[in-house]
């Protein structure tokens, strides 16, 4: 796509302004690093606070009396059971058992709140409003800027320009006042992190994406780290680690399929490839989702395919995401592969032309910090 | 005097030998690196034929020689320590390389590679 047609943030010009080195990223133009770099940007973001633009992601109000059960026909989670004020992790999975994209679902009184994946939202907004038949309203969120914070430090940063925020926890939502602004915060994110994603009025988000940036623990950070971080907390990525014919089980997340949608559950079923996809987590998964350390320091990337020899053999499968690990030290990478395959296991990894040994790792790489 | 390709490499001729490394504009380009092979010393090489292996952060690539000839040192640090490539591009050279021709008239000068790279 050219750059030309490629969608801007309401955050693009402080980006550059920043030096920022932008570009596309699922029909979005957007920034992978800022000068600091990738490496130091991870590394920043681990040790103090990281402030990321996360507005290119989809946000949808669903509305109506009867939201949370409509939509546990599209997502086999319990919204039923989420209660207000909380967040949720959920998968829309498709009639072919496998997993159309991934979700964050909050539960705020009187509507769903949802963050779905920008490659995405397009799809996921239109395979919504089959829920229109049923009452519901369905409204993407369109002038509204979405922010990351995460680190250590995010707390103590964002409790200075938002008194109270410190007392939410994990995977907690509310709704504070930033100078007259109505933000909807979360106490969650996608680096292994604590943290917040904070949803602002469009024509806000700069001025408080500049007041955080004004912190001294606080640095920008761009898609190049937001990835890295992600990977080092095994936390697996849409159109990466899973598509349209994964099965949840595979990529490690049963989960987030709980007993009550389960066979035998009181709700069990009634969702996009029901049947194939309990079938496959009774039985447990044939394959599934690891963590892999090669030998050295070469990084093996997506694509490059595993052996379980170090000359011929068969092939195992291939690298979802992949690279350096910056608070690792190393390279890390995660493959679904034989799911009998243990941490301590060697295979090899073919990499122009030659076979590295690897061993298989256990996820995470890098222990999350969450505030329960 | 300093010569460079257009595939973004610096040659420094010393005595019958020259010294590579990349130029201050592809290690920013390149971005963090994180991983280095290097060739043999001993080794016969053709001028194109790609020798080094530079991983960064983001994406592999690959360094070409230059001219043909042999290889008859390398940079053993950058294996522990590829990020001097981007501390300092110009002192993180990878390999030394007996050319089998000494004309590097062919590549190009300072200002002829600024003028490359805008």
């Amino acid at each position: 796509m050219p750059m030309a047609d490629l969608r801007r943030t309401t955050l693009y010009d402080l980006h550059l302004a920043r030096g920022a080195k932008m570009v596309p990223f699922a029909g979005w133009e957007m920034p992978v690093q800022y000068p600091m770099g990738v490496l130091n940007e991870h590394l920043h973001t681990r040790a103090h606070a990281g402030l990321f633009d996360v507005s290119h992601m989809g946000q949808v109000i669903l509305r109506g009396p009867a939201a949370a059960q409509a939509l546990e026909a599209l997502v086999p989670a319990d919204i039923l059971g989420l209660a207000q004020g909380r967040q949720r992790y959920g998968l829309f999975t498709n009639d072919r058992g496998g997993i159309l994209d991934d979700l964050m679902i909050a539960n705020k009184g009187d509507h769903l709140l949802l963050v779905v994946n920008a490659a995405c939202a397009e799809q996921d907004i239109a395979h919504l409003r089959q829920l229109e038949a049923q009452g519901i309203s369905v409204e993407p969120v369109t002038d509204r800027g979405l922010l990351a914070l995460q680190g250590p430090q995010a707390q103590a940063v964002l409790e200075r320009l938002v008194p109270g925020v410190a007392a939410m926890r994990f995977m907690d939502v509310a709704e504070f006042d930033w100078q007259g602004a109505t933000l909807w915060l979360s106490r969650s994110g996608y680096s292994g992190e604590d943290g917040f994603e904070i949803s602002v009025p469009g024509d806000r988000a700069v001025a408080l994406a500049e007041a955080l940036l004004a912190e001294p623990e606080v640095a920008p950070i761009g898609l190049g780290a937001r990835d890295s971080l992600r990977l080092e907390a095994g936390l697996p990525l849409y159109g990466h680690d899973m598509d349209g014919s994964t099965p949840p089980g595979e990529v490690g997340l049963g989960w987030s399929i709980p007993k009550v949608r389960r066979a035998g559950g009181a709700r069990a079923g009634g969702f996009p490839g029901a049947d194939l996809i309990l079938k496959g987590l009774a039985q447990g998964p044939a394959r599934s989702r690891m963590g892999l350390r090669p030998e050295g320091r070469a990084p093996i990337r997506e694509g490059v395919e595993i052996f379980d020899a170090a000359e011929g053999g068969a092939g195992l499968g291939k690298v979802c995401s992949g690279g350096f690990g910056p608070s690792v030290g190393g390279p890390i990478a995660m493959a679904i592969l034989p799911a009998a395959l243990r941490p301590g296991a060697t295979v090899w990894a073919e990499l122009r032309g030659r076979r590295v040994p690897v061993t298989i790792a256990p996820l995470p790489f890098h222990e999350p910090s969450y505030k329960r | 005097m300093l010569k460079y390709t257009e595939d973004h490499e610096w040659l420094k001729q010393e005595g019958d030998e020259i010294v590579v490394g990349i130029t201050a504009h592809a290690s920013e380009q390149l971005g963090d690196v994180v991983f280095i092979e290097l060739p043999e010393v001993g080794r016969e090489v053709e001028a194109g034929e790609e020798i080094v292996v530079i991983e960064s952060v983001k994406a592999a690539s690959d360094i070409a020689a230059p001219v043909a000839g042999v290889i008859t040192a390398v940079n053993e640090a950058l294996t522990d320590a590829p990020g001097a490539v981007n501390d300092d591009p110009m002192a993180a050279w990878f390999f030394r390389i007996r050319p089998a021709s000494a004309d590097l008239s062919g590549f190009l000068d300072e200002a002829g590679y600024q003028a490359l790279i805008g």
